[in-house]
């Protein structure tokens, strides 16, 4: 057990909330009205009675000193997890105005912390216990049968690229989104989730404004593209090959080589469908200087599980997913807690920003945009969009017409005032999109997204 | 889209332009170069994916646009964290953000950012920069708010309004930006703005004036005021109240003769307000014909004479002849001549009495209502504190409770002119006899934090209306004030009022629960306050 020696900031504490209205719930909690017999020790756990509508408080606990997140125990009986008292009690001990002072736990915390501790102590050795497939022969058999699957469904969605470009690609404009709508779910029954959600955006495109025939041959030429690397995957390097089955849907295990680091958090955003949420997080390896990706998934409208502090750096292992070109990799072991550092990525100018994103097309050509961090730039309005252009020069990358209408983009430009920032984004074909900025000053992170 | 600032081989841009053609149309009505027949669709997506790989892999940045000006600096010492983290989360608790219905235990966080406003203002903080979008739109939708976000968000804010139409009301109210406003030596500027400048421009610059130096505005006014047009006088009329003094009479005593109606009006108002004006002792000549003592009855006895005209003299001096619907000529003329009289000459008028004597006396003929309403009027417009004293009363007696001759609205207003402890005091007595029922708009008007008598009486009177069996939200709108207004300091004397009190037979049911919710509310508010103040002030130990 590590000591916490770092308090949370309330940032940090409101992102683990799983959704809008706990956040909200809980920073009402977060003072000291409610609350009594709060306390934390030193060893890393934060307790209180919180003084609910019935006559009895509830008993709130939370485990902080564990490196893989915090664990939360509260006698309410919400099913949201972790739930408004123990928000509020975070954010109580986060404010650090005495209000939770340091003490000893009382029995009833005392008991599940123990129990706690020695029961994730046992766990790990049973989960290796019963890792590996229970029939290699069987499993192999139904990788097989996906293949085939996949191939067929390949096979007609190049039939029915053939026939669009046939017909033209202004009779797309008529035939409206149903067709589209139809192809993918004809995908999803090929078990290529990949190739169906490519088929869905392609619907969305005729309607997508001036320029649209170029944005619809360019995504039809993609998919064709990954198609044909599927159909002929026997014949591409193993690297590409993976990256190609990563692209179709197949999911993927995590085995390259383990990775220790003090990895920095840069961003941390969702991104949601009618089915699902999509966590993404950026990481930056502050000794190895390597970018990785997190992707973590919640059913719609739940927040996905995994929630990393951005601004802080934690020591811990992480396996890249296969694939070359791939960023995305899967946190391992952590070794300590999130703690503040000094480190920011090293930047570069956007002429270099754009060569990144030219290069890492060579290792996969359907990727959208690549993590960049800009270092001197300053947000300059351009009719009705934004540019970041370089302070040592005349160049300009222009940000993505999304970005443009979210609210991150007033806080960078009030960041900058006109003088320049260092901004951590993605840039692709798009444009850039800004995800999290620090001040010249050296003054602390701002997100942005 | 990044634009290719050249591209590479100029041919293969052609090329691009061929396919996108040749897509659009169709393979059918235009054969794609290197295919045909059944090959030729997918020639041309080979030929397209190789293009747009390309293409993307060759993109370069765009020439930069022009750059802004830099924002101003801003000097002020930055925010405390703490207090930074803390306006997140009052700004983060916007209206229509959820929740709405019972409003639990848990604080109003919106209702307190003017109070926050107000904190870190006095403090001299500057926000993060960071945090403006946020103070932005929080002021877009509450005009309330603007002037104190306004002032905390500084020179930044401004620059940044510039950018974002959404933000153009910031502009609005600090024409030019509130620097900009030219100092007191800067005569040329001041004249040149005063001759040249926009309406608003020009009314932010007599204000600014007038709190500086009135009788430099007075002159700028008046070396223009033939010139104005009637509504534009009436504005500028209107900001001659601060800082109001004799040496304004002879500009306002001219201004009686404007032709605009409602210019008249505003002058006779403010000569009113200066008892030593001549226009107050023509009024107080008029008012004294129609009162007097009348010592032949068994106790003396105030009678009335009302006007029976409004002659042209009466109007020049601000009268309004025609009265509203419903109400009778002569006594409507009657309480404008009163109004309008010093308070001071009816102790000689009326045989030597003080106010409290005067008030006291009984009145012939159903005048009273009438008589003690214009005392209360001329007391408030003439900040005279004895009279407001006299006609407010003991705070304890009956009449201060019931409908009688000064009502709840007159009486918040008589409390204006009285300093803040003796205000304080008077609604503490007021709420001790009466109870809370009617104490809103009084308790509206005291100084905030309230004094400690008021806020242990506003508390008492909560808990007897607990005891009593009513429900909590009889009482919201005192609660929600006490929430804003009580000294924090008093959080600690309301712990024993949290808990949920056994329910009796002549309780309201459930009564006892809500108003646990509602006292731990009021606990939970007053602790976040305390909290906010020592965040802002970190040097004062808590």
């Amino acid at each position: 057990m590590t000591l916490q020696g770092v308090r949370w900031t309330a940032d940090q504490v409101l992102a683990l909330a799983p959704d809008d209205a706990s956040r909200k719930a809980g920073s009402k909690l977060g003072a000291a009205g409610p609350w009594s017999e709060a306390g934390s020790c030193g060893e890393g756990t934060v307790w209180g009675l919180c003084k609910g509508s019935g006559s009895k408080p509830y008993r709130t606990v939370v485990d902080i000193a564990d490196a893989a997140g915090p664990a939360y125990k509260c006698s309410c009986p919400s099913r949201k997890f972790p739930c408004k008292h123990a928000l509020g009690l975070l954010l109580l001990w986060a404010a650090g105005d005495g209000a939770v002072p340091p003490g000893r736990a009382p029995d009833w915390a005392e008991q599940w912390i123990t129990g706690r501790r020695e029961r994730t102590a046992r766990e790990p050795a049973a989960g290796a216990a019963g890792a590996g497939p229970a029939d290699p022969e069987a499993a192999r058999r139904r990788a097989e049968r996906r293949a085939e699957r996949i191939t067929a469904g390949a096979t007609e969605l190049e039939q029915r690229l053939a026939d669009l470009l046939r017909s033209g690609l202004a009779s797309a404009e008529q035939a409206g989104y149903g067709l589209w709508e139809e192809t993918a779910a004809r995908m999803v029954d090929a078990q290529a989730p990949g190739l169906a959600a490519r088929v869905r955006e392609l619907g969305a495109i005729p309607s997508s404004g001036p320029g649209w025939p170029v944005r619809l041959l360019e995504e039809c030429a993609l998919l064709h593209l990954l198609d044909q690397g599927w159909l002929r995957r026997d014949e591409l390097p193993p690297d590409l090959a993976a990256t190609v089955r990563s692209r179709v849907g197949l999911p993927g295990a995590a085995d390259g080589p383990p990775v220790r680091d003090h990895w920095l958090v840069l961003a941390q955003y969702d991104t949601a469908d009618t089915r699902l949420t999509t966590r993404r997080i950026w990481l930056h390896g502050t000794g190895t200087g390597r970018g990785a990706l997190l992707l973590s998934y919640g059913a719609a409208g739940r927040a996905p599980e995994l929630s990393l502090p951005v601004g802080l750096a934690f020591d811990a292992e992480i396996r890249a997913h296969p694939g070359s070109g791939q960023l995305r990799a899967a946190l391992g072991e952590r070794f300590a807690a999130p703690a503040p550092t000094a480190v920011r990525p090293p930047g570069v100018t956007t002429a270099r920003a754009a060569e990144c994103y030219g290069e890492a097309l060579r290792d996969d050509p359907w990727l959208e945009s690549v993590p960049v961090t800009l270092a001197e730039v300053v947000p300059v309005q351009d009719g009705e969009g934004w540019q970041l252009a370089d302070a040592g020069s005349e160049a300009a990358l222009p940000l993505t017409p999304a970005a443009v209408t979210r609210p991150g983009l007033w806080r960078l430009v009030a960041l900058s005032g006109g003088a320049p920032v260092t901004v951590f984004g993605e840039c692709g074909h798009r444009g850039f999109t800004p995800l999290t900025a620090w001040p010249r000053d050296g003054g602390e992170l701002v997100t942005l997204c | 889209m990044i634009r290719t600032s050249a591209p590479v081989e100029a041919p293969a841009a052609g090329a691009w332009e061929e396919l996108v053609t040749t897509a659009l149309l169709g393979t059918d009505r235009r054969r794609p170069p290197g295919g045909a027949g059944r090959e030729a669709p997918v020639a041309l997506l080979d030929a397209a994916a190789l293009q747009t790989v390309r293409r993307r892999a060759g993109l370069r940045p765009a020439p930069a646009a022009g750059r802004p000006e830099p924002a101003p600096a801003d000097p002020r010492p930055p925010l405390p964290a703490a207090a930074a983290r803390r306006l997140a989360l009052l700004l983060a608790d916007r209206p229509g953000t959820g929740g709405g219905g019972r409003r639990g235990t848990a604080p109003d966080l919106m209702e307190l950012l003017p109070q926050w406003l107000a904190a870190a203002n006095a403090h001299g903080y500057a926000p993060a920069p960071q945090a403006l979008p946020a103070l932005l739109d929080a002021a877009r939708g509450r005009t309330d708010l603007r002037p104190a976000v306004l002032a905390f968000a500084g020179p930044r804010a401004l620059w940044l309004a510039r950018l974002n139409p959404d933000w153009r009301f910031a502009l609005r109210a600090a024409p030019g930006g509130s620097a900009s406003l030219p100092g007191p030596e800067d005569t040329d500027r001041i004249r040149r703005l005063w001759e040249e400048g926009l309406f608003a421009e020009r009314v932010a610059l007599l204000a600014a004036m007038r709190a500086r130096s009135p009788a430099a505005a007075r002159e700028l006014l008046a070396g223009t005021w033939a010139a104005e047009r009637a509504e534009d006088r009436l504005m500028f009329l209107d900001s001659l109240r601060t800082g109001l003094a004799p040496e304004d009479e002879p500009f306002l005593e001219q201004a009686l003769a404007d032709r605009s109606r409602n210019v008249r009006a505003t002058a006779a108002e403010l000569l009113s307000a200066l008892p030593g004006s001549a226009l107050a002792a023509r009024m107080a000549v008029r008012a004294g014909a129609c009162v007097a003592v009348d010592h032949t009855r068994g106790t003396p006895t105030i009678v009335v004479e009302a006007p029976h005209e409004c002659d042209a003299s009466m109007e020049r001096d601000g009268v309004v002849p025609r009265p509203p619907t419903g109400r009778g000529e002569r006594s409507w003329w009657l309480g404008q001549l009163l109004d309008a009289s010093p308070l001071d000459t009816w102790s000689g008028r009326l045989g030597g009495r003080d106010p409290r004597e005067i008030v006291a006396l009984p009145v012939a003929d159903d005048w009273q209502g009438d008589l003690h309403a214009a005392w209360c009027r001329a007391a408030v417009r003439q900040r005279d504190a004895r009279w407001a004293r006299a006609l407010l009363g003991p705070p304890a007696s009956p009449g201060a409770g019931g409908p009688g001759a000064v009502s709840l609205a007159e009486r918040a207003k008589l409390l204006g002119t009285l300093d803040a402890g003796e205000r304080a005091e008077w609604v503490a007595g007021f709420i001790a006899a009466h109870g809370l029922s009617e104490a809103f708009q009084l308790l509206g008007v005291c100084a905030v934090p309230w004094s400690a008598p008021l806020g242990r009486a506003v508390v008492d009177a909560l808990n007897i209306a607990r005891d009593a069996g009513s429900y909590p939200w009889s009482f919201s709108g005192v609660m929600g004030l006490a929430e804003r207004c009580l000294d924090p300091a008093e959080a600690s004397r309301l712990d024993a009022l949290m808990a949920v009190p056994d329910e009796t037979e002549d309780t309201s049911p459930g009564a006892g629960g809500y108003w646990a919710e509602a006292f731990q509310r009021l606990v939970t508010t007053l602790r976040l306050r305390s909290a906010m103040a020592r965040e802002l002030d970190p040097a004062q130990p808590g």
